[in-house]
């Protein structure tokens, strides 16, 4: 951002308060762009929408947390999800609080890394194309683990392959609506004899 | 920056309220004695995994455009998969995956 003219306290604002990271990223065009609030409501909520899954998958593990449930939901970005709907809490360790530190750190590690990247990104210069490969990495890893755990393998596959044919047949920048709604039809369709 | 302060400071907060209702939405549906009927509870066994699954491809969509039609990510990904079935240590598989890649797109691709 600071490349394109803004100061370093919008990545810092933004990653703190946005905390999406995709959202962060068309963000910075829409800035750019011309002043419609609600065009950038709509489109940040479309491609959010991903989280509306994320929250009907959470609303037991986050119900009986007290108050930090609101952190917890603000706080429900892909990473975030990714690591609090899959590790199991050791025995004796409160739940709330452990899911509630996994989300904190996530945000700081977030926060920290944008702002100390718009402080000194231009001055550093560092060989790090590539770097970027972490996140399909982090989600191939957890897709593996879940794998492992699970006894049936139907809900895995059909999220893999029904956002595959979305995305051949929709094309990378419109193929997520399409890919949830698709799941959440097989879903309906299949109702119970598809298990995860 | 075409935009004024005030005005970008609106168009965040329009981006800020989307992100926070796309996560709220189903814990305020839902809330208080409120039922949740058992196709949303089967949902929400399922689509953990589903979602998974639909990450993997968000997160390789553009492989196919990249250098050499997505070889490194194939190799890397296979990679990463290898490494996990063999030592089961999240970190080792991601961090080896990761490197991997970025010797590959720096110094080979």
């Amino acid at each position: 951002m600071v490349s394109k003219g803004f100061s370093p306290l919008y990545p810092f604002l933004m990653s703190l308060l946005i905390f999406a990271g995709s959202v962060e990223f068309v963000s910075v065009n829409l800035l750019l762009g011309a002043f419609e609030p609600l065009a950038a409501f709509l489109g940040a909520f479309m491609l959010n929408a991903r989280h509306l899954f994320y929250a009907i998958s959470m609303l037991k593990p986050y119900s009986n947390t007290g108050w930090k449930k609101f952190y917890l939901i603000f706080g429900m970005c892909d990473e975030s999800f990714a690591i609090n709907s899959m590790t199991k809490v050791p025995e004796g360790v409160d739940h709330g609080w452990f899911m509630f530190f996994v989300t904190l750190l996530n945000h700081f590690y977030w926060v920290a890394g944008a702002t100390l990247g718009a402080l000194i990104g231009s001055a550093l210069d560092l060989p790090t194309e590539g770097i970027e490969f972490v996140l399909p990495a982090l989600f191939v890893v957890i897709f593996a683990e879940q794998w492992l755990n699970a006894d049936a393998h139907g809900a895995a596959m059909t999220g893999l392959a029904a956002s595959a044919l979305c995305l051949f047949v929709f094309g990378t920048e419109n193929f997520m609506i399409p890919s949830m709604l698709l799941i959440l039809a097989i879903f309906a369709l299949l109702k119970r004899r598809v298990h995860a | 920056m075409t935009m004024t302060v005030w005005q970008s400071v609106i168009m965040i907060a329009a981006i800020i309220l989307a992100t926070v209702l796309t996560r709220s939405l189903p814990f305020i549906i839902f809330s208080g004695g409120r039922q949740i009927p058992p196709f949303v509870n089967y949902l929400g066994k399922v689509l953990p995994f589903a979602v998974t699954g639909m990450l993997v491809v968000y997160s390789l969509k553009d492989a196919p455009f990249n250098a050499w039609h997505g070889a490194p990510e194939f190799i890397c990904t296979a990679l990463t998969l290898a490494l996990h079935f063999w030592r089961r240590s999240m970190l080792l598989s991601i961090a080896g995956g990761t490197l991997a890649y970025m010797f590959l797109v720096q110094k080979v691709f």
